[in-house]
């Protein structure tokens, strides 16, 4: 078998040889810097390879959309973050982008316009289903998925925040696997607790951790898989399954982990 | 006599009247306190919103059972109220059933029609006072919600119980009216071929059969004026209430929120000093921002974020007093069901508690009168604030498009950049994101480092 060859253009190389990608995938920090969330951005570029997507990275350019900041109150911080980064891509023209974070997903597309950065965001899960629609994505070649039991853990800022529900489904159900439900879905998703900058400091006194009410519920369907797609929701749901010992039998992953091992890549 | 009964009745109407009014303007100034903002934008888009979610009552589907015993009670209540046009006129113009013989045809299917909806709100007051003490639905019990404790129950339990009593009083009203009909006493008997029996009052003759005509005639004016005197009673109370939904409801979910649920509003203030900070052209807020209704600027900028309910916008505090207190919020809220103090539905009782009290200072020390308390630290503590994941699972529930979010990410931005009273983890947060560029402490050069793995 050839040996594949996976590449990771920058938006500076592909300004310097005066080429425009037709997506800029935004990275995000926790798939630049959280070693879990790292193999999901690999996952993904692999898919966008093995496509033939002309894309590219901002690389050492990107810098935190400023969302954590802003829902914990430092509305400067924020500001500060979106002003830099919207000249970045102002500057490099960047038209559409794609990011494998819901809270980037939001911030860009919600919150960046009215400080003059206007761009087509969309989420991974939608650009994966795009691609499987028109049938350039073929879960193939790799893991068979059949008669596995997946259950789905909606994102809040992917989900109630903007209304992407049906996405990441489609993607799943390309995996031909049972796709099992949880009590709470969709718009009445529980959230993972990470949110609100809650990720980035201890809970509040209470009784008893979110993401652990959240992960009993999705054992309760009694899936092999929790699937998610948001690196926050990727750590509160696998030290939930951790903090009820079932790591060894059920598996978190990002859908398009899913799909880079259907088709073996 | 009949002259001492149109006096009284009238006098009756002109103080609830006054009362409400006082109330009315009492209110409005207390939601006049929040901070401008252009809610009168996309009235299409409003229109429908408030057709569907506040006439339709969409969002109380959610739960099919819940949702239609609700709606018995809402068509009960808009329907049932154009008796009270009849009612009304025959007690000032000292008439018995005024449109009964000027519309003979529709007269008795329009009370059939009453009857029917008031037997069902009464069956569904009952329903939820056994949901709220028997059943014990866990998001309406005090010993579970702090903030429910007191007086908030007592108004629930009050609310239920003056519905059932009205509608008792209508109920038998009409039975008794019958019996009078029938046996053809005085003014009552005039109707008599004209009026038939109604569909549901009919089965509660029997229980006046052996009233004297006079104790007859006594129940049924005392029937009457209790039904009257008690609904007027209920709409002066009703704006003391949880139950001002009824009205606020309606103009509520018509000035809601539009923009997707994960937009947090942006503060123009601080663009223009962020665009100074690193040198870019300040540029005018493309879609208002602050901008009042006139397309003036605020004259001062004020704090940054929300200490109290004046720096909140008027909508959240229009939100506060629309608040039936459902508690569906607080109920979906992950951090309350995992034992946090925070309570969606206690932020909006607390702005409303601090609003009232507000306007209890005004009535004691004049129109201008402000305490030294504030929403924040008095009513609402940064424990609370401090445990919301920005879900927005509250925003969703609320089956009136109430947002408590909005405050409570309010607040926090006056607790972060006015009092500097972030946790010290969110400040180191904050340190990463503005030296590394990131939330965590990794180098920014290291971070395109992972591409290297593409290939491993």
């Amino acid at each position: 078998m050839l040996e594949k060859t996976y590449t990771v253009p920058t938006m500076a190389d592909m300004a310097a040889s005066g080429e425009e990608p037709e997506i800029l995938f935004w990275v995000g920090c926790a798939g630049s810097f959280d070693d879990r969330y790292k193999r999901v951005t690999i996952a993904f570029v692999r898919i966008l390879n093995h496509v033939g997507i002309k894309f590219a990275v901002l690389g050492p350019e990107e810098a935190c959309t400023g969302d954590p900041a802003r829902r914990a109150g430092n509305e400067f911080l924020f500001q500060m973050q979106a002003m830099a980064n919207i000249q970045v891509l102002n500057g490099y023209n960047v038209k559409k982008i794609v990011t494998a974070c819901p809270h980037c997903f939001n911030t860009l597309k919600n919150e960046y316009p009215e400080l003059g950065g206007t761009y087509e965001v969309i989420h991974h899960s939608q650009f994966l289903q795009g691609l499987i629609d028109e049938g350039r994505v073929k879960v193939e070649g790799g893991q068979s998925f059949k008669g596995r039991k997946i259950t789905f853990h909606d994102s809040c800022y992917l989900g109630r925040a903007n209304k992407v529900y049906e996405a990441p489904r489609e993607v799943l159900a390309a995996l031909d696997a049972d796709l099992v439900e949880m009590k709470r879905v969709r718009a009445n998703g529980l959230c993972c607790g990470a949110g609100g900058g809650q990720y980035f400091k201890e809970p509040e006194p209470g009784t008893k951790d979110v993401n652990v009410e959240r992960v009993e519920e999705a054992l309760a369907t009694g899936a092999d898989t929790i699937a998610v797609a948001c690196p926050f929701c990727m750590t509160m749901m696998s030290d939930g399954v951790k903090n009820k010992n079932r790591e060894d039998s059920v598996r978190v992953y990002d859908v398009s982990e899913l799909i880079a091992q259907g088709q073996g890549l | 006599m009949e002259i001492v009964q149109q006096i009284l009745f009238t006098a009756a109407l002109v103080a609830t009247a006054w009362f409400i009014t006082g109330r009315v303007r009492l209110i409005a100034k207390a939601i006049r306190l929040g901070r401008a903002e252009n809610r009168f934008d996309h009235a299409d888009e409003r229109l429908k919103t408030m057709l569907l979610v506040a006439f339709g009552q969409k969002k109380m589907f959610t739960n099919l059972l819940v949702g239609t015993m609700h709606f018995v009670i809402y068509a009960g209540f808009i329907i049932i109220n154009i008796e009270i046009l009849e009612i009304i006129l025959d007690g000032l113009l000292g008439t018995h059933r005024l449109f009964a013989p000027l519309i003979t045809a529709v007269y008795p299917v329009l009370i059939d029609v009453f009857e029917v909806l008031a037997f069902g709100v009464l069956a569904v007051c009952v329903v939820f006072l056994c949901r709220r003490f028997i059943a014990r639905v866990s998001r309406l019990q005090a010993s579970r919600h702090r903030e429910l404790q007191g007086w908030p129950v007592s108004d629930a339990t009050i609310i239920l119980t003056a519905e059932i009593l009205l509608m008792i009083a209508f109920l038998t009203w009409n039975a008794s009216d019958s019996v009078l009909r029938d046996r053809g006493v005085g003014h009552y008997g005039e109707l008599q071929g004209i009026v038939p029996d109604f569909l549901v009052s009919q089965y509660l003759k029997p229980l006046f059969t052996g009233f004297s005509d006079t104790a007859l005639v006594a129940y049924e004016r005392a029937a009457w004026w209790l039904h009257i005197l008690g609904i007027l009673a209920f709409a002066v109370y009703v704006t003391y209430s949880k139950h001002l939904h009824i009205a606020l409801g309606f103009p509520n979910v018509y000035f809601s929120d539009l923009q997707p649920k994960g937009e947090m509003q942006n503060m123009p203030e601080i663009t223009k000093e962020v665009q100074l900070a690193l040198g870019l052209p300040v540029t005018t807020d493309p879609d208002g921002g602050q901008v009042n209704d006139n397309g003036e600027q605020p004259a001062e900028i004020g704090r940054f974020g929300a200490k109290d309910v004046e720096d909140l916008k008027w909508i959240n505090l229009m939100n506060a007093y629309s608040c039936t207190e459902c508690g569906r919020c607080t109920a979906a809220c992950p951090a309350n069901i995992t034992g946090k103090k925070l309570s969606p539905r206690k932020i909006m009782m607390d702005t409303r508690d601090r609003l009232e009290d507000i306007q209890k200072g005004w009535k004691a020390n004049g129109p201008d009168y402000k305490d030294d308390k504030s929403l924040l630290g008095d009513y609402i503590t940064a424990e609370e604030l401090n445990a919301c994941t920005t879900c927005q699972a509250c925003v969703n529930a609320c089956p009136i498009n109430i947002n408590p979010l909005d405050i409570i990410l309010q607040l926090r931005r006056y607790r972060v950049m006015e009092e500097s009273q972030a946790p010290a983890s969110w400040n180191a947060m904050f340190s990463n994101i503005e030296n590394n560029m990131a939330p965590w402490k990794f180098s920014p050069s290291d971070r395109f480092n992972w591409a290297d793995q593409v290939n491993s």
